[in-house]
């Protein structure tokens, strides 16, 4: 009675009886301050575009991951302790196996929705993964990584890096055939690295490969190490992305000061809640009727045999091509061995990733751009950008053909050593020429653009002058239409100071900064944008057209 | 629809418009937000019915859907197979419980969508941003606060102490580093040596039996391993690992390369079978060519002519395993391989 009765007096306006979903959050309240938090964001406001929900696939899968991967530790066994089986897959019985391919076997075939759990599991990594990486091509495409997102899209970076990694150790974790080619694989390629190479593996293995303890070692990274930083992660990247409000395409109304939308609550909580039950119901509907991963195929890891067609998950694929292309150079000197034709791939594998992750640093420093930026850009309107990207997709996706040469070979009766020698030439060649193809994409759109504003939209009409020409009626478009289409800045290169100050001293200008108005030059000068129509050109266009 | 073909200005871009569009100061302006245009569901009370219908069925069909899985998990036997076109023949419960619990999540992700798209309101709001960047006044105090901390903790004006700070926090986090030595044992030459050894036969991995040469036909691909090493042995993965071998028996006179020659026995030729690129086992043996492919990244070797690196991303040829035929008559090593099997490191010497 007592503490109702001060809880009473200490807001005057609460003067009729709170009900008791009121009473539950004044207690809160009181203790967590969720009002605060609350009044900002319960009514926040997201914008509405279909490539904003590649994100929430990532959140949602990585939600399912830990789900259905806490059910799985349940039943699994991370042990290379060695067993014979006697079980439910009858055409394993009497082979030697460890506990780990056991328990998966059990999980597969003894425990009531162990395989669903298994292959929602794994479908889900390959999701994820997938997910990120598109959800990364969005946000690369439209320029929403720029100030002040640069930081959230390194996080995004390292949940890509992490979870590729992470996937993978999950796939080794059943020692299987497959799985344990896979392990043997790392071995090679750490061995690869120079002076501390056999250190490392002896380390990582416990001594020689395969030893006894790689597999729990992988099972404490895979399921408590990484999945702690990426949830640490995950977070950081929400709150940010709460802090720095979504960006939105320029539109009618929507500006860099802006943001237009519905609010969190009730539409996105119904729409973003509901579509995490679309993704998890799409998954178990995958895993219903699509095998992944069918470990009792394969068989248990033994060191001196290998299955055929041995492919990684696909987000591994691209490493693979690296180490398929590459050719097998050795440097021999002074009684030791530099496995460059390992060594280089690993490095390379490693660049490919990084130069994806700096990009917007080196953007910033090319445009010396210090605003603000919420406007998404057309990928279009950043031609050089654009092309840049797609460049690096093209490599990306040669060295996943790559990965796959051999099958390639084998489902279209080709030879494996012409492919090879394609993506060997295409990986210098490829991203050059789909470079200077998209720029000219970008710049012919650039132009259509500029002349639908000028000149307006063709109606179909066609009429006929007294003369007989026939022409056809176009219509300006409507004012939306061209605002959309006009609403994006054109950044002009930068220029450098001149060669002499005011008292005709030459002036030292650091070579950086002519690297960078060349650079700029690059991604601003005429050969890179279309101008946009001014006032002047549409006046003109509208008083004399034709 | 056809107007009289007259003055140029009736083919302005507005054509069709009565009258001249209004002139802006500028004609690129942000024309607003455009008034929020009402749904069916807004205006029609039936068919906002209709949507709640469909949402409250969907939500059924989720309860329903429920209900089925549990069904499938305690009464479908779980060896039950079933052919479902076009899956194929799949696992009847896996079928089950995976269709039932994507219905289920589905049906309650698709009506929680469909509420919100059609019942809920569709108006569009507006939200100011605000820069991210501080104002000067805050930069200004927290400069100063911070500023003041520093002076209060003396760390600048007391050297010694600061620079202790650091030597400590440098120094004691490398006492890190020796925790992790137990990791693994040091190489050493563990990377040179497999078990074979001068007199170790030759076991065929097929029958466990120790291999003679009129086993072995011209043609065939055989997997051996050395005598005395079992599949129930501790170390059998480590020793497999490294001493896998690979046997096939060639013409003499195809052998091209002379020592490859000598060092097996009438046209038997014993290679490890461990891809010296990242160490797959290596299997796929084309016969008349003589060329093996590791079926991991391709490596091709050709067996006739020492086990050469002909294409793909191997470094150095498989090294072969000297052979000779003890007194009783059975394939026996002469010794280790002469060269460390496997992908190439650092303290390995050409």
């Amino acid at each position: 009675m007592s503490t109702h009765s001060s809880a009473e007096g200490a807001s005057a306006d609460r003067n009729r009886q709170p009900n008791p979903g009121e009473r539950i959050a004044d207690w809160a309240d009181g203790r967590l301050g969720i009002y605060s938090l609350a009044k900002s964001n319960l009514r926040k406001i997201f914008p509405d575009h279909w490539s904003f929900m590649l994100g929430e696939i990532c959140l949602y899968t990585f939600v399912i991951i830990i789900l259905t991967g806490v059910y799985l530790t349940l039943f699994f066994t991370p042990s290379m302790n060695e067993v014979v089986y006697h079980g439910t897959y009858t055409p394993l019985n009497n082979i030697r196996m460890s506990e780990a391919y056991k328990t998966t076997l059990d999980i597969s075939f003894d425990v009531r929705a162990g395989l669903l759990m298994r292959q929602v599991h794994h479908w889900a990594a390959i999701v994820f993964v997938a997910a990120m990486f598109v959800h990364m091509m969005r946000v690369l495409f439209t320029g929403a990584f720029r100030k002040p997102r640069e930081v959230n899209w390194l996080f995004g970076f390292l949940l890509l890096f992490l979870g590729q990694f992470d996937g993978f150790m999950g796939y080794s974790l059943p020692d299987d055939l497959l799985s344990g080619t896979g392990i043997r694989f790392l071995e090679g390629a750490v061995l690869s690295v120079p002076i501390v190479g056999s250190y490392l593996t002896m380390f990582a293995y416990g001594g020689q490969f395969p030893g006894t303890v790689i597999i729990p070692r992988l099972f404490t990274v895979h399921i408590l190490l990484i999945p702690g930083i990426m949830a640490g992660l995950v977070v950081a990247h929400l709150i940010l992305v709460f802090y720095h409000k979504h960006t939105q395409f320029a539109g009618p109304g929507r500006t860099e000061k802006n943001v237009i939308g519905m609010p969190l609550m009730p539409v996105y909580m119904a729409k973003a809640g509901g579509f995490f039950f679309v993704v998890f119901g799409a998954l178990a509907l995958i895993s219903a009727i699509a095998q992944v991963n069918p470990i009792w195929a394969y068989g248990p890891y033994r060191s001196d045999q290998v299955t055929t067609d041995a492919q990684p998950d696909w987000y591994m694929g691209f490493s693979e091509g690296l180490i398929r292309i590459m050719p097998g150079w050795e440097i021999h000197f002074l009684g030791h061995t530099l496995e460059l034709g390992v060594f280089i791939p690993l490095v390379v594998f490693i660049l490919v990733l990084v130069a994806i992750a700096v990009y917007p640093f080196v953007e910033s420093w090319v445009t010396a751009d210090k605003r603000e930026h919420h406007l998404l850009d057309r990928p279009r309107n950043a031609p050089v950008r654009t092309a840049l990207a797609t460049a690096w997709l093209a490599l990306y996706l040669i060295l996943l053909l790559g990965g796959g040469n051999d099958l390639v070979a084998t489902h279209f009766q080709l030879s494996i050593n012409a492919i090879t020698w394609i993506v060997r030439i295409g990986f210098f060649v490829l991203p050059v020429i789909v470079f200077v193809a998209t720029k000219r994409i970008c710049l012919g759109l650039q132009r259509r653009d500029r002349d639908k504003v000028l000149h307006g939209r063709e109606t179909g009409v066609i009429k006929r002058l007294p003369h007989g020409e026939f022409i056809e009626v176009h219509e300006r478009l409507p004012q939306e239409r061209i605002y959309e289409l006009t609403a994006h800045d054109q950044l002009q290169p930068l220029e450098l100071p001149p060669a002499e100050d005011r008292t005709g001293i030459p002036r030292k200008v650091p070579f950086s900064e002519k690297l960078r108005a060349k650079l700029s030059s690059v991604y601003f000068g005429e050969h890179s944008q279309v101008p946009k129509p001014t006032a002047e050109e549409l006046e003109e266009s509208t008083s004399q057209h034709h | 629809m056809t107007h009289q073909d007259n003055s140029p200005e009736e083919r302005l871009p507005e054509a069709g418009k009565p009258g001249k569009p209004p002139k802006l100061a500028d004609p690129f302006a942000d024309p607003g937000l455009p008034p929020h245009q009402p749904r069916r569901q807004d205006i029609d009370e039936r068919a906002a019915k209709r949507s709640e219908h469909v949402v409250a069925r969907l939500f059924a069909t989720a309860v329903i859907a429920a209900f089925g899985f549990i069904a499938s998990y305690v009464l479908i036997p779980k060896e039950k197979v079933v052919f479902i076109f076009p899956v194929g023949h799949v696992s009847a419960q896996n079928f089950a419980l995976g269709g039932t619990l994507g219905i289920a999540l589905l049906c309650i992700g698709v009506g929680a969508i469909h509420w919100a798209r059609t019942l809920m309101s569709d108006v569009e709001h507006v939200s100011e941003r605000h820069p991210i960047e501080a104002p000067p006044q805050v930069r200004q105090q927290v400069f100063a606060d911070f500023q003041q901390g520093a002076a209060d903790s003396a760390i600048g004006r007391r050297k010694v102490l600061r620079n202790a700070l650091l030597g400590a926090l440098t120094i004691v986090p490398l006492s890190a580093i020796v925790l992790f030595r137990d990791l693994g044992p040091l190489p050493e030459k563990k990377l040179f040596h497999t078990v074979w050894s001068s007199g170790k036969r030759l076991i065929n991995m097929s029958d466990d039996r120790p291999l003679r040469p009129e086993d072995i036909l011209v043609g065939s691909l055989t997997f051996a391993q050395p005598e005395g090493v079992h599949e129930s042995d501790a170390d059998f993965q480590v020793v497999m690992a490294k001493a896998a071998l690979m046997i096939v028996r060639l013409i003499p006179t195809e052998i091209k390369d002379k020592q490859s020659a000598d060092w097996g026995h009438q046209g038997i030729l014993a290679y490890s079978k461990i891809c010296t690129h990242v160490g797959c086992p290596i299997s796929l043996y084309e016969q008349q060519t003589h060329h093996v492919l590791c079926p991991c990244h391709q490596s091709t070797f050709d067996l006739a002519d020492g086990g050469r690196v002909i294409f793909g991303p191997a470094g150095h040829p498989l090294p072969q395993l000297r052979i000779a035929v003890d007194s009783q008559g059975y394939l026996a090593a002469q010794g280790d391989f002469d060269k460390p099997v496997g992908p190439g490191f650092w303290e390995r010497s050409a």
